[in-house]
């Protein structure tokens, strides 16, 4: 009941096959088809568009395109568990305005105001997390208002107002590359470092198990001794936490503004999907998450360079997500069409991984 | 399990029963949904009135009735679709290009009556186009949605490109429909309470309607018992876009203008409007008077706050409290319902 039993669409498995062969294994899997088309735009991109492998085509993608970077990281997570947070981009406006309104009204010190911001950004979580974990109030409807609430509190508080003028230090340092001159910004070393965290949280500790299982069965998580409440309200924490980073970036970046950031949680959400994650949660990891996150950047940029006008690249993102949802579907029908095959019925059942009933039957009442 | 016995008398099984239940009937009426967020709505009315002399005369009560107009529209049809337990995000898109599209039709010569009825058909197009991905390739909807959401403004974006459809383009008489007035009532207003009066009336009485609950409710059952789900989804969305499609043609009117932008983020209005007014958000149960009385009561608000002196700013984030503020109450009343029966099934036997 806390959870809303979406029926599955299609019941894939969430875990390698290991009566197939390895090259299998690691080929046949979401992620690898998203790594295999982030590759090949972008070797089409540098052999035919012109500008492509100049010196700040990279530079440029990851500085423009670190909020989605950023947030993608918590919103895989979420969306593991069966939740979704459509507030993240509000919460960065908010915060990004709290930092300005710390550091230029109340003349705070800019580390102090950096820390109020991660404060609003820790609370914006907390109230989304309490009243999803806590209150089960479905996290759809619950961030659809917290969307409009943060955005409302950082449009009142700003007005039409941008706050600029942060100190040089920082906002230079933002621009920095690694090494003097590379064509990678010093950013993306704090940026590599928060991804491998998250990826050593998701994939490799026991949160990060009760994550995956949450999001399959929360029943038999709860049965398991996963906190569940305690999971999610942690999670969205984190993701106000990242967001709250992602509104000091960005305010660095530009400026502060009420309405910076406007519908950047859909794209957020469509890097998490183009990823691999399963919408209805238990499947997806952080390596396809973020090769996702970079297709999108890429085909962005280079769109851009190519004189293609931004909306362009709106069609292409919301057909790729609607393909990379499809697809797997799409897939199923097909392999049941074609001939020599077994055809299966409408969810392709595991095959060889789930002892036969008859035959096991001894060896498994071991007790 | 009983998720559902949210709105007592918006429930699909509620049909009022013979005998000496007319005290039940007033008690469901008075403790329902529908009626609070109407006591609230007139509330503000009254507050505003008091507030401002005039906010019920002339061009501001006009104003009153006629804004809510669109998003009455747009708040039916996403009605129609989440008590499906889906959800359609692409309505502010499909509106912004049908609203086009009709400026359009017109400016290359096309009757009025061609042009509303070619936008209502694009819109039900466009709604096709999401019904069959979702109903056929069983896919969430929010996820469609989202990427049609993107894709059709996009569309429309190349389509329309930095250009705008002026009022000098578009037939003076289709013009004069946006300020038209019945007796004060803006025609347009009239529109709308006429389509939501029907939704409400075939989601009430006919099979159909019952089964779009039925099917929110419990698809497994619904599919068990051979209701034809993907049929009656793809109808769902089909109306949704439909009704978008109108919300375009009212949007052309009513502006007098169209440019690349129109209906940006009206979305997120229409399903706030839906859960306001008692729509659950995973389907099954709330009705159309309830997301109707909700888009009043969203674009009443967006006009009386800066005359009770809050600003303009903070519109958004009153909305987004409200909208909180209406889901936990309606868990709450659930929990409260939900101990009851325990308590009644305890005693009974």
């Amino acid at each position: 009941m806390s959870t809303p039993t979406i029926d599955r669409a299609v019941d894939e498995r969430t875990y390698a096959s290991y009566a197939r062969p390895l090259l299998w294994r690691l080929v046949a899997t979401r992620e690898f088809a998203v790594f295999a088309l982030l590759a090949i735009v972008y070797v089409y991109a540098r052999g035919s568009i012109v500008g492509f492998d100049g010196p700040l085509t990279i530079y440029f993608l990851f500085l423009e395109s670190a909020p989605i970077m950023l947030l993608a990281l918590p919103m895989t997570l979420i969306i593991i568990t069966g939740e979704i947070d459509l507030s993240v981009a509000s919460t960065m406006a908010l915060t990004g305005a709290m930092l300005g309104i710390a550091y230029t009204k109340w003349d705070l010190p800019f580390l102090a105001a950096v820390g109020v911001a991660i404060v609003v950004g820790l609370l914006c979580g907390l109230v989304n997390g309490f009243l999803v974990a806590y209150l089960k109030l479905p996290s759809l409807a619950v961030t659809v208002g917290t969307l409009a609430l943060f955005r409302g509190l950082a449009e009142g508080f700003l007005g039409t107002e941008s706050i600029s003028g942060f100190p040089e230090r920082w906002t230079d340092l933002l621009k920095d590359r690694i090494g003097g001159d590379s064509s990678y910004p010093l950013f993306v070393i704090p940026l590599a470092v928060l991804a491998i965290a998250f990826g050593v949280l998701l994939h490799f500790t026991t949160f990060g198990r009760g994550v995956y299982e949450i999001g399959l069965n929360d029943e038999a998580a709860r049965f398991t001794g996963v906190d569940i409440a305690r999971t999610k309200l942690i999670l969205f924490m984190l993701a106000g936490g990242v967001a709250a980073l992602a509104g000091i970036y960005q305010s660095l970046y530009t400026v502060a503004r009420g309405d910076s950031a406007v519908n950047l949680e859909l794209q957020v959400i469509a890097a998490v999907l183009l990823g691999g994650v399963s919408i209805f949660g238990g499947r997806g990891s952080l390596p396809g998450v973020l090769a996702g996150v970079l297709l999108i950047a890429v085909i962005n940029s280079a769109m851009r360079l190519d004189g293609v006008r931004g909306e362009v690249t709106e069609i292409v993102i919301g057909c790729l997500l609607v393909a990379s949802v499809i697809a797997p579907t799409l897939l199923t029908w097909i392999s049941g069409l074609v001939p020599g095959r077994v055809p299966r019925p409408a969810a392709p059942p595991s095959v060889g991984t789930t002892p036969e009933p008859p035959a096991s039957g001894g060896s498994s009442l071991k007790s | 399990m009983s998720t559902l016995e949210k709105t007592p008398s918006a429930g699909p099984g509620s049909a009022p029963r013979r005998g000496p239940d007319l005290a039940k009937v007033t008690g469901d009426l008075l403790r329902s949904r529908e009626l609070a967020v109407l006591v609230v709505l007139l509330l503000l009315v009254v507050v505003a009135t008091v507030k401002s002399d005039g906010f019920l005369s002339g061009d501001s009560w006009r104003d009153l009735l006629l804004t809510p107009s669109i998003l009455l529209l747009l708040a039916a049809g996403q009605m129609l679709v989440i008590i499906t337990r889906n959800v359609d995000l692409s309505v502010g898109s499909t509106l912004g290009i049908t609203a086009y599209a009709a400026g359009d039709l017109m400016s290359s010569g096309s009757s009025p009556w061609v042009a509303a009825l070619g936008a209502v058909a694009l819109g039900a197009l466009l709604g096709a186009v999401n019904g069959v991905i979702i109903a056929f390739g069983r896919v969430p909807a929010l996820v469609i949605t989202l990427g049609t959401m993107l894709a059709f403004r996009g569309i429309l974006l190349h389509w329309a490109g930095s250009d705008r459809v002026n009022a000098g383009e578009m037939d003076p008489g289709f013009l004069d429909l946006g300020t038209a007035q019945v007796l004060t009532i803006p025609v347009l207003t009239i529109i709308s309470l006429v389509v939501v009066v029907a939704v409400g009336y075939y989601l009430r009485t006919s099979r159909g309607g019952r089964e779009l609950y039925a099917i929110g409710s419990d698809p497994d059952a619904a599919a068990l018992f051979g209701l034809p789900i993907r049929r009656r989804v793809l109808g769902a969305f089909i109306a949704s876009g439909a009704l978008a499609g109108l919300a375009g043609v009212f949007w052309a009117t009513r502006y007098g203008g169209v440019s690349s932008n129109a209906g940006e983020g009206i979305e997120l209005q229409a399903v706030a409007a839906a859960v306001i007014g008692g729509v659950a958000i995973f389907g099954g149960s709330g009705s159309v008077w309830g997301a109707a009385i909700g888009a009043f009561l969203l674009v009443t608000i967006d006009r009386v706050l800066p005359i009770l002196g809050v600003p303009d700013f903070y519109q958004q984030a009153v909305v987004g409290a409200l909208i909180i503020g209406a889901i936990v109450l309606d868990r709450v009343l659930a929990s409260r319902a939900e101990r009851r029966l325990a308590v009644e099934r305890e005693v009974a036997p």
